[in-house]
């Protein structure tokens, strides 16, 4: 029993209202098309798995053995297998957590296994009272709990290179990750250490091998940082900071600075190899930009996105992400034409500050060409950029920041490449 | 004041201060300076935090050649490391050319990040003599000094950088534009 339904586009090339399945009484009538494979199990009344016991049970989950393909890649320099990236498969997964074992990883020199027994956090510098924390007493202060995600500053660099690179969103855009982090407003700390007036910068220094460090305004550690030690409801894994993380919601993935150790106070900044070499943007001009800490808007489609197949035409849901560093996501807009028209997409709920902002549009394909891109506009007014004008604005050699529009070819067959247009 | 009135201004004070020391946790222990300074590596470019100790690009380039070369590849030309010097064009061309000598603002940064980062697969093996050295060879291989300058805590923060104002500080610029 289905009745027609009149697909109402919101923007020409299919795109539906982004509350089309909110509207009572609506069945989409499409002839599902269900292969002879299927057909013959759907006759089988038990599988062979229901004819035995399934597994015991199991002391830590681990996904489907039919999941193998989400999985981080992981990208290390020849030389030092612990200085590189690995990336989250974000055309893998779905809604706005990233699983812990999925969060993206940046290590300058490898995973240090700390003994939490003998970690230590120092605080010192322009304060009255130097002070030391460890672990124990660091887990009896008052804890908040914030949903956030973190983005490394060279997330998506590919986007500045001449040819659009032919690869899974997750491997191009995947340096970023959003978690439920559970830790200690470091003003708490702060506050008791007694900052003096001449207090302006953190150096913030983790114990790794590259005992990396970089410098914060005092004004944003006050403001929403945190000394985080949950993520997403259990200790932070030894690649994400374990035992101690700062959390910087909303700023470039360097100051999120894993395995936290000291916290030093200061009037100015250090001036370290990742706020002057590195981390800084070359503009045409050959001026560079510094202490860009902010993440500005972004969205991309995640499905369908390069390396999915559109094998029917008809329906297929359009889902994607969004996040900016100043606040919250307002909007999310969808063309499948290329960017001459869009439609507003339906945002999940709640949508947070800071945070992966899950998107979702249906669409009725009809089997031609179709240009898929999606724009971000967040509470600040923040416009996501089409490539064109970034490049404009930055040139082509800043490296790090892009957030330009992403684009998405579909060509008739239902193959999916990644353009610039 | 009265001795009553004092009493009971001073069970004031000491209530005060019970609840105080309720609403914050204070569960920090003192911090000794000794144990501060042991671990306090940052170094400023004003030179603040530098260590002493000396040393010359000519020793500097052993020190080079034994743990930095074969990541960074001969005088510092890069190979699976960042090139550090031998630019052969400037930053406004297309690509640009990177490197200490063309790009990093800050003398200082160089003995910063080579005492607490390198080498990769020996951090913290250098003393600070042999940081000073190859701090200056790798300053020598850029045309910044020449090669018998003695770099110490007191030279290297005065070694003037080719791209010292090449930086615009957006925190501060959005900060003002609010």
């Amino acid at each position: 029993m289905t009745k027609n339904v009149n697909l109402k586009s919101v923007a020409k090339g299919g795109l539906l209202d982004r509350r089309f399945f909110l509207k009572k009484g609506f069945v989409f009538s499409v002839a599902a098309m269900a292969s002879d494979k299927l057909l013959a199990e759907a006759k089988k009344y038990r599988q062979p798995w229901m004819e035995k016991p399934g597994d015991s049970f199991s002391n830590y989950g681990q996904p489907s053995v039919f999941e193998k393909e989400a999985i981080r890649w992981t990208m290390a320099n020849k030389a030092a297998a612990g200085n590189g990236v690995s990336w989250t498969p974000l055309q893998n997964l779905e809604g706005t957590l990233t699983p812990n074992g999925l969060h993206f990883e940046r290590h300058h020199n490898g995973v240090p296994q700390i003994d939490p027994k003998i970690h230590q956090l120092f605080i010192h510098g322009e304060v009255k009272k130097s002070l030391v924390f460890d672990m124990d007493s660091l887990l009896r202060y008052p804890m908040v709990s914030r949903q956030c995600f973190i983005e490394c500053g060279g997330n998506s660099n590919a986007g500045w290179r001449d040819e659009p690179i032919q690869t899974a969103v997750g491997y191009f855009h995947g340096m970023v990750s959003c978690s439920e982090w559970t830790g200690i407003p470091l003003k708490i700390l702060l506050n008791e250490a007694n900052i003096t007036p001449r207090g302006k910068w953190v150096i913030v220094e983790g114990g790794d091998a590259s005992i990396m460090n970089v410098s914060i305004p005092l004004e944003k550690i006050m403001d929403d940082c945190f000394l985080a030690i949950y993520q997403n409801g259990e200790r932070i894994r030894p690649e994400n900071g374990y035992p101690l993380r700062l959390i910087a919601p909303g700023w470039e993935g360097v100051v999120n600075v894993k395995w936290l150790r000291r916290l030093h106070l200061s009037n100015r900044p250090a001036m370290s190899r990742n706020e002057t070499s590195k981390y800084t943007e070359l503009l045409p001009s050959g001026k560079a930009r510094q202490f860009t800490f902010v993440m500005e808007a972004k969205s991309l489609i995640t499905n369908p996105s390069y390396g999915h197949q559109l094998d029917k035409t008809g329906f297929y849901q359009i889902s994607g992400l969004a996040w900016s560093g100043r606040g919250k996501i307002v909007k999310v807009e969808v063309s499948v034409d290329g960017g001459k028209n869009w439609g507003e997409t339906e945002l999940q709920k709640p949508v947070l500050s800071k945070s992966f902002t899950r998107f979702r549009i249906p669409w009725h394909w009809t089997g031609e060409k179709a240009l898929l891109k999606s724009r971000a506009i967040d509470e600040t007014g923040c416009v996501q950029p089409e490539r064109e004008k970034l490049i404009a604005e930055r040139g082509k050699n800043g490296y790090f920041h892009y957030n330009a529009i992403v684009s998405w070819k579909i060509s008739n067959k239902g193959e999916i490449s990644h353009v610039y247009a | 004041m009265s001795m009553r009135e004092f009493i009971f201004f001073f069970c004031f004070c000491v209530s005060c201060n019970l609840l105080a020391v309720e609403n914050q946790p204070n569960l920090g222990r003192d911090a000794s300076k000794g144990v501060i300074k042991q671990w306090n590596l940052d170094i400023f470019s004003d030179g603040k935090g530098l260590p002493s100790g000396q040393g010359t690009a000519h020793k500097g380039k052993k020190v080079y050649e034994r743990y930095c070369l074969s990541c960074h590849g001969v005088d510092g030309s890069g190979d699976s490391a960042d090139e550090l010097a031998g630019a052969m064009h400037s930053l406004t061309d297309n690509p640009p050319d990177k490197t200490i000598g063309t790009y990093w603002p800050y003398a200082t940064t160089i003995f910063d990040f080579t005492r607490r980062s390198m080498p990769l697969d020996a951090p913290g093996i250098l003393n600070n003599n042999q940081l000073y050295a190859v701090t200056a060879y790798l300053l020598y291989l850029n045309g910044i000094i020449k090669r018998d300058k003695v770099i110490d805590s007191s030279s290297l923060p005065k070694v003037k950088m080719p791209n010292r104002k090449g930086f615009i500080n957006i925190y501060q610029q959005e900060k003002e534009n609010d």
